[in-house]
């Protein structure tokens, strides 16, 4: 089947590297080691996968595993119409993962989101500081562990 | 400038009511927009639902030339010392409407991120909830707060005022 190739060739690239694949209702997904991102991702960016489009970058956090945070990328091939997810499985202690901004532009905000939400640093990046909440914020808010309701105001509040 | 009842004999409270009848009517807004609820905003400032009609249509955008402060939208922590020094530029006598739910109490954003409700930075004289309000109801929220210049006290003598 035409949707399997790609995930059968990246296999077959990149053997050690790609930890486990899935295409459940055609969503392409694989599962890589965080130091062969930028390899697999230059990989990709050429024939015959040809995904020049990065579509979204993001980050997940579960809190019962050993390694909570998992970075997700969402990749497209406009010459193929294909979507790709990427996933990158990153501990909390060594929430560091290479930058895309070397290969897209819009990497730089969306990093500077997982930055800013997750707490995870860029290596690479030109300019990560936060992009959302305000400089002084202290915490990562889109964090299990961060209580829904802390508020940390910038104004003194009357009430 | 509480509701309390104005004191003073016939010529004062004449001269009071000629003032709260020329500054209720001739309201410069400064749309303090952030949100969503802009959208209704400016369906009640254009031509169906006209604010003009009531003395309200001059919109300015300088906190030092309005004296009406519409807060329409949601104020993040982040927004809230730009809003709290536009409050503070605007000169007196001001007032304030809190414009839809988010501006009121936050509305459904009960975060870390949201301010919950306007009263809690600067004081406002009325809350107009809504998500969004209708353009009727931003017009409703603007005749209560004409009826409240009408009757509160207006302070025409030359005197400092601690806000």
């Amino acid at each position: 089947m035409e949707e399997k190739k790609v995930l059968d060739e990246l296999k077959k690239k990149f053997p050690d590297e790609v930890l486990e694949t899935s295409a459940l209702f055609g969503d392409e997904t694989v599962l890589i080691r965080k130091e062969a991102l930028l390899d697999i991702i230059g990989a990709l960016r050429k024939q015959p996968f040809e995904f020049t489009m990065l579509l979204d970058l993001t980050c997940v956090d579960f809190p019962g595993r050993a390694e909570r945070l998992e970075m997700v990328y969402h990749l497209f091939s406009l010459a193929l119409n294909r979507r790709l997810r990427i996933k990158v499985s990153l501990s909390e202690h060594a929430a560091t993962v290479a930058s895309l901004t070397r290969f897209w532009k819009n990497a730089d905000w969306l990093e500077r989101e997982a930055f800013d939400m997750f707490g995870i640093r860029f290596e690479g990046h030109p300019d990560l500081r936060r992009l959302f909440m305000y400089d002084g914020f202290e915490g990562y808010p889109l964090r299990k562990d961060y209580p829904l309701r802390k508020r940390q105001p910038k104004v003194p509040l009357k009430t | 400038m509480g509701l309390k009842p104005v004191q003073g004999n016939f010529i004062t409270t004449k001269f009071n009511n000629i003032l709260g009848w020329a500054r209720k009517f001739s309201l410069f807004h400064y749309p303090y927009v952030t949100a969503c609820c802009g959208m209704e905003y400016m369906s009640a400032a254009c031509a169906h639902f006209d604010i003009d009609r009531f003395g309200a249509g001059w919109t300015r955008f300088s906190p030092r030339q309005s004296d009406l402060l519409l807060v329409v939208g949601t104020i993040s922590q982040k927004q809230a010392p730009v809003l709290k020094t536009v409050y503070d530029q605007m000169t007196e006598p001001k007032w304030v409407i809190a414009l839809g739910a988010c501006a009121v109490s936050g509305g459904i954003y009960d975060n870390y991120a949201v301010v919950q409700g306007l009263d809690q930075i600067i004081p406002v004289d009325v809350f107009v909830p809504g998500c969004p309000p209708r353009p009727e109801m931003i017009l409703d929220g603007l005749l209560k707060l004409q009826e409240k210049i009408q009757k509160q006290e207006h302070d025409w003598r030359w005197k400092k005022r601690k806000s």
